[in-house]
């Protein structure tokens, strides 16, 4: 990677790098409205036209795009080139049975890569570290995004994955990982685990860790920090976009994280008028990807609530920060790094026979492991006299659950009229994980 | 000869038996046998009472799940082997118990054993062809 070009584009002042937003989004614009029929139709449905768009300010005019989109023209039904053009997919879960599926071209893989690499490098990262890269490798795109930054970094890649904490540890050791990629609460399990087996976390060669895909709060970084003797700083990412390495922190500040504006529009709008907000305020994370060849996204609702924080950062970087998310505007949770929304579960119940809607996710913290029990009313058409009925009725909905979300959850059988009914929207979740 | 029995489902929390052998007592209903199945998170409980049709209302009413199903009750000699012998008949006919209980009838002459088989009919069958004593639910309840 060309580390002199990187420094120039991350350092221009903000009309060199607007102006090269506005060329990014204008050729965008002419190219999705030409090339996707469900984008030319909600922008004819709005009144506008790629012409209209003359400046930054004007991409208010697009309509958005939400998970909704990607569900209706599930799997293919937005890229832009033909699948011949397409080297890979990935998917993330969508809020019913259906996965929210993206697609990449050769050009796009490597743009992904680049801004994984420069991510990386806000951490100190380079060429000479290896990198323990313990994000789970598959459809998740945090995995596979990690890895290939890595290695454009020129840095050596430990494609790990996820689990096997054991021999996670024996490796770290022996081949003297120095960059640990892994979502926090992993990281604070293998840093409990090396505490369990007797290893001192400060005899590796350990130096930073690069946590993200999960919610996480600064007690979480210092309980890390303190625990694997490390710096923890945070990357943000959604497969939506492009997967990890849209924002990353640097070194110098705790505050936010740098968003490669360069490839990704960020924008605050009101989670309920949708009028957008300038910075500093609070509000919904709404993107625009600006150079992706295959699935391109205009003004993608994130759901995520933040904030963008303008000022200057002391690593001299011009662009934008981006504060640690802090909410979501819709219910989705994060268990273990994964995605889950109360309506698969609801999806999940609804294919057994004889199961009530009426139920209940409480997700809990046991150590650094998020679990999800889901309360379930017995109905008398599940009922039985025998045991081995109802133990039969559990495991299938935990097996379904665990096919549909890749999440294990404890399903637990309750007497009916035990979840609390509420006028309006029913409580579904009772998340007790204090984050 | 089937003697039916109400299942109500419980969930694993302190008081639940007492609230319904509360729900029972207040609407006379007599108990002649129970037994309480569990497991680490719930339990099922199974009763064999005098009003089957009112336990199992007046329970659904106050919010149980309820379940009714027949079950078979032999009577034996209340003395050693009593029930090696019955078990000795349905191991030889190939029936599986699904699960059983016991009690002893109040002369403390006999004992009644409560069976659920997963094939009821062949069981009844053949425990009646071994010459076994099988009660009615009003048997039952008399003794």
């Amino acid at each position: 990677m060309n580390m002199m070009r990187v420094k120039e584009i991350e350092t221009l002042p903000r009309a060199g790098l607007e102006s090269i937003q506005l060329q990014r989004l204008q050729s965008l614009v002419h190219r999705v409205y030409k090339t996707v029929a469900p984008y030319r139709e909600k922008m004819d449905a709005a009144g506008v036209k790629p012409g209209d768009i003359q400046s930054l300010a004007d991409l208010k005019k697009l309509p958005f795009t939400t998970k909704d989109d990607l569900r209706d023209n599930y799997p293919f039904g937005l890229f832009t080139v033909p699948m011949d053009d397409v080297v890979r997919v990935h998917a993330s879960s969508g809020t019913t049975g259906k996965p929210t599926v993206v697609g990449y071209t050769r050009g796009d893989i490597e743009m992904w890569a680049s801004v994984m690499a420069r991510a990386l490098s806000m951490a100190g990262v380079t060429k000479g570290d290896m990198i323990h890269n313990a994000y789970g490798y598959g459809l998740f795109t945090g995995g596979l995004g990690a890895h290939y930054g890595a290695e454009y970094l020129g840095a050596t890649v430990i494609p790990i994955s996820g689990g096997n904490t054991k021999r996670q540890i024996t490796i770290m050791r022996d081949f003297g990982s120095t960059v640990l990629l892994a979502t926090p609460s992993y990281a604070l399990n293998l840093a409990d685990a090396m505490i369990d087996a007797g290893i001192d976390p400060e005899d590796l060669k350990l130096r930073v860790g690069i946590h993200g895909a999960e919610p996480w709060s600064e007690n979480m970084r210092e309980e890390v920090e303190r625990k694997l003797g490390i710096r923890a700083v945070d990357i943000y990412g959604l497969s939506e976009v492009i997967g990890p390495g849209v924002a990353m922190e640097c070194l110098e500040t705790d505050r936010g994280m740098h968003i490669l504006e360069d490839h990704f529009l960020p924008e605050i709008v009101d989670p309920d008028t949708f009028e957008p907000l300038p910075y500093g305020e609070s509000g919904e994370l709404v993107f625009t990807t600006l150079t992706k060849e295959a699935f391109p996204i205009i003004r993608y609702r994130t759901k995520d609530l933040s904030r963008l924080i303008a000022e200057p950062c002391q690593c001299g970087r011009t662009l934008v920060r981006m504060e640690k998310v802090t909410g979501r505007t819709d219910d989705m949770l994060i268990i273990r790094g994964v995605n889950v929304f109360p309506s698969q579960v609801e999806h999940v119940l609804m294919g057994v026979e004889g199961v009530e809607p009426h139920y209940q996710i409480e997700v809990n913290r046991e150590g650094n492991l998020d679990t999800m029990d889901v309360l379930v009313e017995v109905s008398e058409q599940v009922f039985s006299d025998e045991i081995k009925v109802l133990e039969n009725l559990t495991r299938k909905i935990q097996v379904e659950i665990k096919d549909l979300l890749g999440v294990t959850a404890k399903v637990k059988l309750v007497e009916p009229r035990t979840i609390k009914r509420s006028e309006g929207k029913a409580q579904r979740v009772i998340d007790n994980r204090k984050l | 000869m089937r003697v039916e029995q109400i299942a109500v489902f419980l969930e694993n929390k302190s008081g639940r038996l007492a609230d319904i052998t509360e729900v029972l007592a207040k609407n006379d209903i007599n108990i002649r046998a129970l037994s309480v199945a569990d497991t680490a998170d719930f339990g099922i409980l199974r009763l064999i009472v005098d009003k089957v049709e009112l336990a199992q209302k007046v329970l659904k009413d106050n919010g149980f799940t309820v379940g009714k199903t027949t079950v078979i009750a032999v009577e034996v000699p209340d003395q050693a082997g009593g029930l090696a012998g019955v078990l000795k008949t349905v191991e030889a006919d190939g029936l599986n118990v699904e699960y059983m209980y016991a009690f002893v009838n109040k002369s403390g002459e006999k004992a009644v054993l409560i069976f659920r088989f997963d094939e009821m009919d062949k069981a009844i069958q053949s425990l009646q062809k071994a010459g076994l004593t099988l009660l009615s639910g009003e048997q039952v309840c008399s003794l």
